[in-house]
């Protein structure tokens, strides 16, 4: 699976009103990019784009992968909300898409995602008998089941506790190594913490940040990050 | 068991409250029978009650079948195809514009006196409230999930089928809910206007021959049926709903 850059350039309406202008914006290969911005700027719109899914506005533009391919079907998704069927085991729902695509699913593969993400014993529980962290924890290793290079993750982390989002975080960037990964987040830490490349979204521009020197994951304590953190806060405020 | 405590504590009451009545007035039994003379005339008829409360069920228990998946059927249908249900659901408010009891001549006329005639009454009454409960049970998946399953690229009819159905199970149980209070009014209403069997039929007979404890009899086992029938509907819709 070689994971693909992905170029963004265009501008988005709604109902005649801009909610960005044109912008250009590139995914590095494999690597994970956080994009952060104020709310209703449209970070999450340039997640649903290069997800090819129903968007309200108009987008005049190109979103292309660097190996030419359409990205369609080469994308998965995962929200704030964890998204899970209530109906569903939490081992069903790791293979959805599989039933969704009216394939036979390989639950060998499953149950030992879900080992990795730490869930082996819940296979069989619903997701209303889980917290919060692990069901985030079963909705990765749902999109790890997708196998996609491409994984758009849009604040997955944010309605965690402090230190079950860390679990997360370590857990995530481990597992989504090598792909393609747009973090929408709207902490300058995650994204510190988390990025190869920071965007910061503005009604004109996706301005890069400059992350720390240090390759992804981050020590959150080191001084540069902390520094890196403390920058981009302000900046962020500056911006608003 | 609270409830249920409290329920027959209610019952008593109001068959004391009714006796009462009945002894102080010193109404006659053809105008208001006492509830000792109603329960004498159930025994004294039970197997003619039995036998026509047998045909009212049948007609009852076939309704709520075919109306529940006519119902569910248009609701899928409409579900999928948001044209069809612009189409239609004006035709459909429109039947519900027609006062269904008023068809149970013509249902009578062209389906004849026996159970059929009955069975189409109910399914006609029981159909909407079926179809509208399901729709919009099916109608109201999170958009999260159904894009998250086009995103996966979850063809329409196994989204409708492992996605839609399953989260409007619970609105089909309300449906259902529904429907089972109003599928014996259906039954009976046919029953009234042509029918040589049934609890209707029975009650318009004993009323006829000023048998108004038969006629009580027959309306309290209807009444029975109709409160076991919602019971028995609730726990099905109680199970469709537990997730």
């Amino acid at each position: 699976m070689q994971a693909p850059a992905i170029q963004l350039s265009g501008s988005y309406h709604i109902d005649g009103t801009c909610l960005f202008a044109p912008i250009d914006m590139t995914l590095p290969a494999g690597e994970w990019t956080c994009v952060l911005g104020r709310s209703g700027v449209g970070k999450s719109t340039i997640l649903r784009l290069i997800a090819g899914v129903r968007c309200a506005g108009d987008f005049q533009g190109a979103i292309t992968a660097s190996d030419r391919r359409p990205l369609e079907g080469r994308v998965s998704v995962m929200a704030q909300s964890d998204l899970l069927l209530p109906w569903l085991s939490v081992l069903e729902n790791t293979v959805l898409g599989a039933r969704l695509r009216g394939e036979v699913p390989d639950l060998r593969r499953a149950a030992n995602l879900l080992e990795r993400v730490g869930l082996a014993r819940h296979a069989d529980k619903r997701p209303d008998s889980l917290s919060g962290g692990m069901r985030q924890r079963a909705a990765l290793a749902r999109t790890l089941m997708e196998d996609r290079p491409v994984v758009l993750l849009d604040e997955p982390f944010s309605a965690l506790d402090a230190g079950t989002r860390a679990d997360m975080q370590d857990l995530a960037a481990g597992l989504l190594k090598d792909r393609t990964v747009l973090l929408v987040t709207h902490d300058p830490a995650e994204a510190v913490r988390l990025g190869h490349q920071i965007i910061v979204l503005t009604a004109d521009a996706a301005q890069p940040w400059t992350p720390p020197s240090l390759p992804p994951i981050r020590d959150q304590y080191a001084p540069d990050t902390v520094a890196c953190q403390a920058q981009l806060l302000a900046h962020l405020r500056r911006a608003r | 068991m609270t409830g249920l405590r409290y329920a027959f504590a209610a019952a008593g009451f109001t068959l004391l409250l009714w006796q009462g009545i009945v002894w102080i007035t010193g109404v006659p039994p053809f105008i208001l029978p006492s509830p000792v003379r109603v329960g004498q005339a159930a025994y004294a008829n039970r197997m003619l009650i039995a036998e026509n409360a047998w045909v009212t069920a049948c007609e009852v228990g076939l309704a709520l079948i075919i109306g529940t998946v006519l119902g569910a059927l248009t609701a899928i249908r409409l579900a999928a195809s948001p044209r069809l249900h612009r189409l239609l659901t004006p035709m459909l408010i429109f039947t519900q514009a027609v006062p269904v009891f008023a068809l149970a001549p013509i249902l009578t006329l062209w389906f004849g006196y026996g159970i059929a005639s009955k069975v189409v009454m109910a399914v006609l009454i029981i159909y909407f409230p079926v179809t509208s409960a399901f729709y919009d049970g099916l109608t109201r998946v999170p958009v999260g999930i159904l894009d998250m399953a086009r995103t996966m690229g979850g063809t329409e009819w196994q989204i409708m089928r492992r996605i839609k159905i399953p989260h409007a199970l619970p609105s089909l149980g309300t449906g259902l809910k529904l429907a089972a209070v109003y599928a014996p009014i259906g039954a009976v209403i046919g029953e009234w206007v042509g029918a040589s069997k049934g609890l209707g039929y029975l009650m318009l007979l004993a009323n006829g021959r000023a048998k108004t404890d038969l006629m009580f009899a027959s309306l309290f086992t209807l009444a029975i049926m109709t409160l076991l029938l919602h019971i028995a509907v609730t726990k099905v819709s109680d199970r469709l709903s537990r997730y």
